[in-house]
C-alpha cells in the first residue's frame, strides 16, 4: 500500500500499517493466543456462573429443605451428607455459588460504581473536591477494613443490603485510588483540554473522553476486587455476621460444619466436608487470578522477547 | 581491548544489500529494502528523510545492532573486515561502546537519573579496559572543555537532572567520545532542542568529530542541519536510498524529484496582508501559574483576517498566552478583547457562542484526538455540539470538512492510530473549522511533522484563510514557518513581548538583541552557514 508517486497528497500519506479487524475476530486471536492457565481460568468461571444461574435444576434438594438425618455420611442419596440439621449438603453447595457469587459481584459492581465516579470526577477537578475525596479515602483506608465492618454489621444488622454496601463503600476506596491514578495520566492529554475548551460537562468528558482510555487496568481491577469482596464476604460469613442462615453460603458452611474435621481419624470423607466449601471459594479465586493475569499481560503493553 | 587501526580514507565501514524486515500485526513487514552504504574513515555521513524511511533503523544496523522485533534477512555489514551479522551479540559487544557509540534523540531520557556525570561518561571507556578510572576522568574533563560546557572541571559531578537539554546533549557525546571511537552514530541529537541551543550544540559536535577525525553517521529530518554536519548525503524512502552525493553537489544540484521537493519545502512564502482593524486583542496581561508569574505586562493586537506569529524559545510564555485568551488559565490582571467585547477571563464564564468563535489546534495531534474515538465521532461533536447538527446533515458536513481538508469520506471510520501524522493533523484543523470559528490558535502545529507534511499543512491553512476568512494566531519557534504563514510577528522571551510588528518590519535590522540572536541561529541550507557563524563570533 506504498504510493508510489512523488507528488504530494494527503490521502495517499501512509498510516501506520494497521489492519482494522472485527471484535470477533480480535477475540477468537486473542483466545487462541491465551496461555492454559487463562483457558482454565475461564472455564471454571463459566461453570461456576452456569451453576449459579441454574441452580434449582441442578441442585437434588432444596436450599433449606431439612432430612431428619443430621451429619448423614456421603451417600448416594446425599452426595456429600448433612449437616447438623439435616441440610443437604451439595445442594447447599450448588445454592450458595448463587447467594455468594451473587452478592459479590453485586458488591463489587456497587464498588466501582462508586469508586470509579468519585474517582473521575477527583482526577479532572483536582482542587478542594480532589483533596476532600482523597483525604477521606486516606481516613477510611487507615481502619482495617474486616473489622470496620464487623463494627458496622453490628450496629446496622446483617441484613444482606447492609452487607452489599457497606462492603462496597470500604472496597470503593481502592477502587477510588486506582480510577484516579489511572485518570491522571489522561486528563492532561490535548483532547480532554480541546473538550473542555469547546465547553463539554463534566459527564462528557468523564465518560466519553476519559472512560474508554482507562478501561483495561479497571477491568483487571475489577476481577481482583472481585476475589477480595468474595473474601470478605465469606470471612464475614464465617464469623457469623454475613450471609445469615437459613440462606446457603459457602462461608457459613464451612463454620456450620467445622468440627467435622475432628472425625477425619475415623471418616475421611467427612473430614473433607468442611473444606469443600473452602476449595469452592479458593478454586474461583485462583481461576480468576490466572485470566485477570492474562488479561493485565495482554494489556499492558509487556511481551516477552 | 581492540587496536585501532584505521588511516583516514580507508573504508571503515561497508553495508551491501541490507534488508530488515519489522513484526507487527502477525506479519513481517520490509523496513529498509536492499541498501548500499559506504564509509570512509573521517568521513561524516548524513542520512536524511521522512519518519518512516528506515534511518533510524539503518543507523542502528551500522553497529549491527536491530530493535527488538526487528530482523535482518539479508545483505552484509563489514565494519573494519569483520561481517557484523555474522557474529553473537557476545562478540559484537566488544565493539558496543568502544569502537562504535551512539547519541540518541532525547538524552534527558537516555541518562539513568541516579548516577553522576561523569560515572557514566567513562562507563563504558572503563569497562573496555581503553583507560583506567583516572586518566579516563582527566579525559572526560577535557571533553567538556572541547564542547564548550561550563564549568568542565566540575559539571561531571551533577546528576542529570542538575543541567539543561542542551548540556546534556553534550554531555552524551562526551560519553560516546570518550572511548574514541571509530564511529560515532547520531540519531537526530538536536531535534529537542531550542534553535539557540541547537546551534550551540551543532557548533561543539562539529568541532569533536572534527579533532578526533571520527567517522559519524548523522541522522536527521532537518536538511539545514544536515548541511551543516555532513560531508555526503544520503536521501532515503520508504527504505530504499533515494540518492546519494557530496553535500555541496546534492544541496545545489539534487537529481531525483524527490528530494528536489524536500529542497523546495523551505521556499513558501506568504505575501504581507496590510493590517485590518484587530479582533483580538491582549491589553497589558499578567499571568502566573501558582505564585510564578510567567507573563508581565503582555499586549498583542491581531488584525482581523490576517496570521500573527508568535515566536520564542521554550519557556518563553508563547503557550502561555494562549491559555490566557483560550480561558485556560485566567489572567491575574488586562484584558482580553474579542471582536469588540471584552471576554471573561474564566472558561466557565464564557458564554457557548465566545467559546465557538476561538478554537485551538494543538501540536501533538496524536495526543489531541481521543484514540477510542472515530473520525466522525471526533468531527462531528462540535457539529452537534455547537450547531446541533445530527443524522444525514451531520454526515454531509463531516465529508463537506474533510473534502475541505483535502481528504475524503472513505477516513470517517477509522481511528486516530490509523492515520499518518499529517493526516491527523488535518482531522484536527477539520474539528476545529466544523465550530465555524472567526480565530483559530495555531500551537506549534507543524513542528512535530516532516518537511513535505509542514508544507502540505500550511499551504492548507493559508487556503482556509483565504476561503473562510479565518484570523490565525501561529505559535511556533521556527523561523522558516513564520516566513511561510505570517503578516505579523510577536516576539517572546521570558514571559514579555520583545518586539511586535509586520513581519518584513521584525525581520529587517535593526533588532533589538535577543530578536538578533533568534534570527541568526536558525539555520540555512548552506554547508558554510556554521563556520561563518563561527567567525562572527569570535569577531564580536
Amino acid at each position: 500500500m506504498k504510493p508510489e508517486s512523488d507528488t504530494y497528497s494527503a490521502v495517499g500519506e501512509v498510516g501506520a500499517v494497521h489492519e482494522r479487524r472485527s471484535l470477533w475476530t480480535r477475540t477468537i486471536i486473542d483466545l487462541r493466543k491465551a496461555p492454559y492457565t487463562a483457558l482454565f481460568g475461564m472455564i471454571i468461571i463459566l461453570a461456576y456462573a452456569l451453576v449459579a444461574i441454574f441452580a434449582p435444576i441442578l441442585a437434588p434438594y432444596g436450599e433449606a429443605q431439612v432430612f431428619p438425618e443430621p451429619y448423614a455420611p456421603w451417600s448416594s442419596t446425599y452426595i456429600f451428607g448433612t449437616d447438623q440439621i439435616g441440610r443437604d449438603i451439595f445442594s447447599r453447595m450448588i445454592f450458595g455459588a448463587r447467594n455468594t457469587v451473587g452478592i459479590a459481584v453485586a458488591t463489587t459492581f456497587l464498588a466501582f460504581l462508586i469508586g470509579g465516579i468519585l474517582g473521575l470526577a477527583a482526577a479532572i477537578n483536582r482542587s478542594w473536591l480532589d483533596q476532600l475525596l482523597s483525604r477521606s479515602v486516606d481516613v477510611l483506608m487507615a481502619i482495617p477494613s474486616l473489622i470496620f465492618a464487623l463494627v458496622l454489621l453490628s450496629i446496622f444488622g446483617s441484613t444482606v443490603t447492609n452487607l452489599i454496601l457497606i462492603i462496597a463503600v470500604l472496597d470503593s476506596t481502592r477502587v477510588f485510588r486506582l480510577t484516579r491514578a489511572v485518570a491522571l495520566n489522561v486528563v492532561v492529554m490535548d483532547y480532554v483540554e480541546a473538550a473542555r475548551l469547546r465547553g463539554e460537562g463534566l459527564g462528557w468528558i468523564m465518560r466519553r473522553e476519559i472512560l474508554p482510555n482507562i478501561m483495561p487496568p479497571l477491568i483487571a481491577e475489577f476481577g481482583l476486587r472481585f476475589c477480595f469482596v468474595f473474601l470478605t464476604i465469606a470471612a464475614l460469613s464465617f464469623l457469623g455476621v454475613g450471609i445469615q442462615p437459613p440462606t446457603a453460603d459457602w462461608g457459613s458452611m464451612v463454620r456450620d460444619n467445622a468440627s467435622l474435621i475432628m472425625f477425619a481419624q475415623y471418616d475421611l470423607k467427612a473430614g473433607l466436608t468442611p473444606l469443600l466449601p473452602a476449595a469452592a471459594i479458593a478454586l474461583l479465586t485462583v481461576a480468576i487470578n490466572f485470566v485477570v493475569d492474562w488479561f493485565l499481560h495482554k494489556t499492558s503493553g509487556l511481551h516477552d522477547e | 581491548m581492540m587496536n585501532k587501526k584505521t588511516n583516514k580514507g580507508d573504508v571503515l565501514l561497508s553495508i551491501k544489500g541490507l534488508k530488515i524486515q519489522g513484526f507487527s500485526d502477525e506479519k513481517w513487514h520490509d523496513i529498509i529494502n536492499g541498501i548500499d552504504l559506504t564509509l570512509h574513515a573521517g568521513e561524516v555521513l548524513g542520512l536524511i528523510g521522512e519518519s518512516g524511511a528506515g534511518k533510524s533503523t539503518l543507523g542502528l544496523a551500522a553497529m549491527g545492532y536491530t530493535q527488538p522485533g526487528c530482523r535482518i534477512t539479508a545483505g552484509e555489514i563489514i565494519f573494519d573486515g569483520v561481517d557484523l551479522t555474522k557474529l553473537t551479540d557476545g562478540e559484537k559487544r566488544k565493539f558496543w561502546g568502544n569502537r562504535m557509540t551512539y547519541v540518541a534523540q532525547s538524552a534527558a531520557a537516555s541518562f539513568n537519573p541516579a548516577r553522576r556525570l561523569i560515572v557514566q561518561t567513562t562507563a563504558s571507556t572503563i569497562r573496555a579496559g581503553i583507560k583506567d578510572q583516572a586518566s579516563a576522568y582527566e579525559d572526560a574533563q577535557q571533553l567538556y572543555t572541547v564542547l564548550n560546557l561550563p564549568d568542565p572541571k566540575h559539571i561531571g559531578e551533577r546528576y542529570p537532572h542538575q543541567v539543561s537539554g542542551g548540556q546534556l546533549q553534550r554531555v552524551m557525546t562526551a560519553m560516546a567520545m570518550s572511548p574514541r571511537p571509530d564511529l560515532l552514530i547520531f540519531d537526530e541529537p538536536t531535534t529537542a532542542l531550542d534553535v539557540t541551543t541547537q546551534v550551540e550544540v551543532l557548533a561543539s559536535m562539529r568541532s569533536i568529530v572534527e579533532e578526533f577525525n571520527t567517522a559519524a553517521i548523522y541522522i536527521t529530518h532537518d536538511l539545514a542541519v544536515v548541511a551543516q554536519m555532513a560531508d555526503v548525503i544520503k536521501v532515503l524512502r520508504y527504505g530504499n536510498e533515494v540518492e546519494e552525493a557530496p553535500t555541496r553537489q546534492m544541496l545545489n544540484a539534487p537529481q531525483e524529484e524527490y528530494t528536489k521537493s524536500l529542497w523546495s519545502v523551505r521556499s513558501l512564502e506568504k505575501t504581507q496582508q496590510e493590517a485590518e482593524a484587530s479582533i483580538l486583542s491582549l491589553q497589558s496581561i499578567d499571568a502566573a501559574y501558582g505564585v510564578e508569574k510567567v507573563l508581565h505586562d503582555v499586549s498583542i493586537e491581531v488584525p482581523k483576517g490576517s496570521t500573527v506569529a508568535v515566536v520564542g524559545e521554550s519557556g518563553s510564555g508563547k503557550s502561555t498566552a494562549a491559555r490566557v485568551i483560550t480561558g485556560l488559565l485566567p489572567q491575574i490582571s488586562g484584558i482580553v478583547r474579542f471582536d469588540g467585547e471584552d471576554l471573561p477571563p474564566a472558561l466557565s464564564n464564557r458564554s457557548k457562542d465566545q467559546k465557538r468563535r476561538i478554537q485551538m489546534i494543538y501540536q501533538m495531534a496524536d495526543t489531541a484526538m481521543n484514540p477510542r474515538q472515530t473520525v466522525r465521532e471526533i468531527i462531528g461533536r462540535p457539529l452537534e455540539f455547537y450547531l446541533s447538527m445530527r443524522g444525514s446533515e451531520q454526515t454531509n458536513r463531516i465529508v463537506e470538512l474533510l473534502e475541505m481538508i483535502e481528504l475524503d469520506a472513505s477516513f470517517m471510520e477509522r481511528l486516530p492510530g490509523e492515520l499518518s501524522g499529517g493526516q491527523k493533523q488535518r482531522i484536527c484543523i477539520a474539528r476545529a473549522l466544523a465550530a465555524e470559528p472567526d480565530f483559530i490558535i495555531c500551537d506549534e502545529v507543524t513542528s512535530a511533522l516532516d518537511q513535505i507534511v509542514q508544507e502540505g499543512i500550511l499551504k492548507l491553512l493559508l487556503r482556509l484563510q483565504e476561503e473562510l476568512g479565518l484570523t490565525y494566531l501561529f505559535i511556533t519557534h521556527d523561523i522558516s514557518t513564520v516566513k511561510a504563514i505570517a503578516d505579523q510577528v510577536v516576539v517572546m522571551n521570558q514571559g514579555e513581548v520583545v518586539e511586535q510588528g509586520l513581519k518584513t518590519e521584525v525581520f529587517s535590522p535593526p533588532h533589538p538583541d535577543y530578536t538578533e540572536l533568534l534570527l541568526s541561529s536558525v539555520p540555512e541550507m548552506d554547508p558554510d552557514w556554521l563556520s561563518n557563524l563561527n567567525k562572527k563570533e569570535i569577531r564580536s
